[in-house]
């Protein structure tokens, strides 16, 4: 692999993982779904710094340019990754609609409870001023 | 006088004020034929409806069930209406629930059943806020799943002599989607997206599960009852056209609607049977 691509691939995997830890320490971003990100980052850092496991995995995958093999390993976590929030996504969008459905139903108890308190004290004070 | 004061703070629910129409749709409602039938044989009964965006509607919607079906308590589950809707369904005499913002009608379906579950009602009549469905059949449906003892009663426009008009692609997903209903079901389902239904029993803690689809319970969820062991039975009634043609599959949603009801009907097949 020609030095100046390696060089650059190392760079921006170093500086994907750091940032990945700076958000984690600002909790700008939870430890839950920094790992993909940093799993990510730290396999391609390793492919980019170690030329013979490049090697392996371009024999492996039939690459015939170790750059496509860097490629390809980068869009396949980000596949995973994309796939992993699709599947949070799903989860926390039923999560809405539950706590949505329930939320307004115990709106309507509550009025109807209020309401119900409220004529109940309004016929007590008539019942006590007529019998005064 | 403090009994008129306290009439005045607290007007009673049931008694709605003068109903004011601005479309079309205010032209006067048929009486029903002959005296309106008791409807002491369906304790526990709840009419559901959706509704977005529904003021111009929901007042002679409601209208019409309160004449053809005066027993029945309405539920109004306003799904994040930005006109005045639930107030307008309020002032009719039905209850109203309020999602904080426009989930689509399934979610807003769902809503009705769950309430319905969780005030022990039985039987649960769901009908659309738009005007299509005529109150008029609601007492016949009802009849007719308690005699036969059905599970699911659907109300469809293409049974019978009802000529209901609509355009050729919303015609054609109608009859690919009921051959498909109608194949894997064994029993004819001339309508699957009818929203005009009446569920008794299991079916309404099956709309208030997980197994629903909560955004447009089409075909794939006929197949699902069907494959629960529920009757369903299709009864013809008369639907008009969609006011101001609103359907929600319109636009790009319509592109949606046919792959996400393919990908369901498929994946329904090849689930589990739910446990019911």
């Amino acid at each position: 692999m020609p030095p100046r691509i390696r060089i650059i691939a190392i760079l921006i995997c170093i500086f994907l993982v750091a940032y990945v830890f700076e958000l984690v320490r600002r909790k700008h971003l939870s430890e839950e779904y920094s790992m993909g990100w940093l799993v990510t980052g730290t396999l391609m850092l390793i492919l980019s710094i170690s030329e013979d496991l490049l090697i392996w995995v371009s024999d492996l995958v039939g690459a015939t340019l170790f750059t496509s093999t860097l490629f390809f390993s980068g869009l396949l976590f980000l596949m995973i990754i994309c796939l992993h929030f699709s599947i949070r996504i799903s989860a926390l969008t039923n999560q809405v609609r539950k706590l949505t459905q329930n939320m307004a139903i115990l709106d309507y108890e509550k009025k109807h409870l209020e309401n119900v308190v409220e004529r109940r004290s309004l016929e007590e004070n008539v019942s006590s001023l007529e019998k005064t | 006088m403090l009994n008129k004061l306290l009439r005045q703070k607290l007007p009673s629910p049931t008694v709605p004020k003068k109903v004011i129409l601005e479309t079309s749709m205010a032209e006067e409602l048929p009486a029903p034929a002959g005296p309106i039938p008791s409807l002491i044989g369906f304790p526990k009964t709840l009419i559901v409806i959706p509704a977005f965006n529904e003021a111009k509607n929901i007042a002679k919607v409601l209208e019409g069930i309160r004449r053809c079906a005066p027993e029945l308590p309405v539920l109004v589950i306003d799904d994040g209406s930005s006109d005045a809707t639930a107030e307008i369904a309020g002032e009719q005499g039905a209850k109203v629930i309020s999602l904080p913002f426009n989930s689509g009608y399934g979610v807003a379906l769902q809503t009705g059943f769950i309430f319905a579950l969780k005030n022990g009602f039985t039987t649960v009549v769901q009908m659309d806020a738009d005007g299509q469905h005529d109150p008029r059949y609601i007492i016949d449906m009802l009849q007719e799943i308690q005699t036969d003892n059905l599970d699911v009663v659907i109300g469809s426009r293409f049974l019978g002599n009802n000529k209901y008009k609509t355009s050729i692609f919303k015609h054609l997903g109608m009859y690919i989607f009921g051959k498909l209903a109608s194949f894997f079901c064994g029993q004819t389902v001339s309508d699957p997206t009818s929203g005009f239904q009446v569920l008794k029993g299991k079916p309404i803690q099956f709309v208030a599960s997980d197994y629903y689809p909560p955004d447009y319970p089409d075909a794939d969820f006929i197949i699902m009852l069907h494959r629960c062991g529920f009757k369903i039975r299709e009864v013809p009634v008369t639907m008009q056209a969609s006011p101001n043609n609103k359907s929600m599959h319109r636009g790009h949603k319509t592109i949606y609607y046919v792959f996400k009801m393919f990908l369901s009907i498929i994946v329904t097949l090849l689930r589990q049977k739910p446990n019911t």
